[in-house]
């Protein structure tokens, strides 16, 4: 009866939306009065795994066969499935991520369940089983009243924050019945920035639009971000003319990120760039327009040009 | 080949939300409906494939009748006949089961759709679609060509992307740049008129999830506004009040 939740591995590691999911469905769990049992996929080391006992999990079910070393999320649906079945979970918890999003959609699918994306609370027992999420991208929210045995919440970032204990999970292996119709799309070749922070885990990001005239002016956004460890977005049209790679582009056709700090440097504020951004938690603003649209949905907001404001920032954050 | 696209008929991305009844419907009074603007990249890269290898064009959505001018712009962008499925659109399984209905009376190579809805942004209708029919989905997809029965893809992952050759039948979820979008022409809007749009009835399961209610987001604060002069005040203040940093 456990409450089961997907840990989401990058390089091995659980990733911070994972933690953040764990700690979620301990709480959800708690509610219940039951247990939260983690189902980590692909390689890790033991330490690691025994980590989500500190975000809540109590059991870790670790499925490492080296199919499933790569992410792919119909195989990984369908361990998930599996996993859900020996536990008898009824509610499935993951963090929303690219990959977290293809395999809540097969799972729903496979479990007939019913389905909340972009959740953003704990859920209301009082009545049924209740559950905010945001909607219109970002501009509205929605209480869902899931009706279907099975329940799968897929959480947005900053749903909640996650408070650590000393407490360790025990790790179980768990050896699933793969399917070989889930290995039938063949992974030609990846392309990824390493070692950069990635932009849907961010906590902090600094992201510019046209105002930098071109892409051979990134380097002062770069050197801020860097400063305080923050990942780099963009607008659609810094995108489109491939000033950025499309996997910074944010807004309404790009990523929709929620991080606790969101610092637009030579953007508008067009209302489809702000609907990406507008559950950030702090907005700053920094435009030579003093009528840029984007200084009304801001919490901080500096008009200035951007090559003298960005260097001048980096440095105080230096100084720090 | 036989392509269906599924889209779906949403406020104008201008629109200010708001909701009537005790908030549990959208207000759609001065609202524009519109495709859905990844459903309209999907349909793009329909209409190039129909041009370049002569393939048939269905659309599909489902919803109410008032969904009706969004599906003949997408006749008169170039699709050649069309499916309502007449049901209020609310829950992700209901939807994908109506449309895995459809699909499975004709033997779609492509089922091309939207890499998300932006009235309910669950970019989910596409992977429990494939899951009902038993294929592979894949989202969200910047490139689609195809090669025989091969499709050669690559699709957007965190921080870059990948490329994937599947076999069709598959179902993909679109964003760009996968096509430009299309404006229908005048010959478009005329033939448009006369082309099929059949309108079924649900095929019948419960929904699995309801909205109770909606609700509108609280204001922000009003802004605190920094002079140019004192720029770094700006990260002293990150630090120590907003306590971001
Ligand atoms: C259906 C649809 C979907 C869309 N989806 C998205 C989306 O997902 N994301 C998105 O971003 N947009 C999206 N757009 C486009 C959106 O409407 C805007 O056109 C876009 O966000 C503008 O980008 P920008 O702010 O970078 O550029 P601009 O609007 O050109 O703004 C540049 C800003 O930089 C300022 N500036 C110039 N020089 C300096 C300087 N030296 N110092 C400081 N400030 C300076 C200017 O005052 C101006 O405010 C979409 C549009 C449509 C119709
Ligand atoms: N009511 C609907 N009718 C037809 N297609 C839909 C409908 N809802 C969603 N879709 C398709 O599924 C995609 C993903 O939607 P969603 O899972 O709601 O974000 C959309 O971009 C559409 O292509």
């Amino acid at each position: 009866m456990s409450v089961l939740i997907f840990a989401e591995l990058d390089e091995g590691k659980i990733k911070k939306s994972a933690q953040e999911a764990i700690f979620y469905g301990a709480r959800v769990a708690q509610m219940l009065g039951t247990s939260a049992t983690a189902i980590v996929i692909g390689q890790s080391s033991d330490d690691e795994l025994a980590s989500a006992g500190r975000f809540g999990a109590t059991n870790v079910l670790h499925a490492s066969d080296a199919k499933l070393t790569e992410p792919n999320g119909m195989a990984y649906a369908t361990v998930v499935a599996q996993a859900a079945q020996q536990e008898g979970s009824k509610v499935i918890v993951l963090a929303k991520s690219s990959l977290g999003d293809a395999m809540t959609a097969r799972l729903a699918g496979k479990l007939k369940a019913g389905l909340a994306a972009n959740v953003v609370e704990l859920p209301d027992l009082s009545n049924g089983f209740r559950v905010k999420s945001s909607i219109y991208t970002g501009k509205a929210f929605a209480y869902n009243d899931l009706k279907a045995d099975v329940k799968i919440l897929a959480i947005k970032k900053n749903t909640i924050t996650p408070e650590e204990t000393e407490a360790s999970a025990s790790v179980k292996a768990f050896s699933p019945t793969l399917n070989d119709a889930d290995f039938s799309i063949s992974v030609k070749s990846t392309d990824k920035s390493s070692g950069d922070i990635l932009l849907p885990e961010a906590d902090l990001v600094v992201s510019a639009g046209r105002g930098l005239k071109g892409p051979e002016n990134w380097g002062i956004v770069e050197d801020l971000a860097k400063s305080l460890h923050a990942a780099t977005a963009c607008s659609k049209p810094v995108s489109d003319l491939d000033w950025r790679p499309h996997s910074e582009h944010v807004g309404q056709t790009g990523l929709k990120i929620s991080p606790n700090l969101y610092i637009a440097c030579g953007i508008s504020g067009a209302i489809q760039h702000l609907a990406g951004v507008n559950s950030s938690k702090v907005i700053v603003v920094i435009n030579k327009d003093p009528d840029a649209p984007f200084f009304k949905s801001a919490d901080y907001g500096i008009v200035g040009d951007v090559f003298d404001i960005l260097p001048r920032l980096t440095k105080a954050v230096q100084a720090l | 080949m036989k392509i269906l696209v599924c889209v779906t008929s949403v406020p104008d991305t201008t629109t200010k939300i708001a909701f009537t009844d005790n908030n549990t419907k959208l207000n759609k009074a001065g609202v524009t409906f519109i495709t859905g603007p990844y459903d309209d990249y999907a349909l793009a890269r329909a209409v190039e494939l129909k041009e370049k290898t002569g393939a048939t064009i269905t659309v599909l959505n489902v919803g109410e009748a008032d969904a009706e001018p969004v599906i003949r712009k997408c006749l008169a962008i170039g699709a050649d006949d069309a499916i309502r499925v007449n049901a209020e659109p609310t829950d992700a399984y209901f939807v994908a089961e109506q449309i895995a209905a459809i699909a499975k009376e004709t033997n779609y190579d492509l089922i091309l759709m939207g890499r998300e809805s932006i009235d309910f942004n669950g970019g989910q209708v596409h992977g429990i679609v494939g899951e009902m029919l038993g294929i592979p989905s894949i989202s969200p997809v910047m490139l689609l060509d195809i090669e025989g029965d091969t499709a050669k893809i690559t699709r957007e992952i965190e921080g870059g992307k990948e490329s994937l050759e599947a076999k069709l039948p598959l179902v993909l979820g679109c964003q760009e740049p996968i096509a430009e979008w299309k404006i229908p022409n005048m010959r478009g809007i005329m033939t448009a008129r006369t082309k099929p749009l059949k309108v079924v009835e649900p095929a019948g399961t419960d929904k699995l999830t309801t909205v109770a209610s909606y609700e509108l987001p609280a204001p922000r604060g009003a802004v605190k506004m920094i002079p140019a002069d004192e720029a770094e005040k700006l990260i002293q203040l990150l630090h120590t009040e907003a306590k971001v940093i």
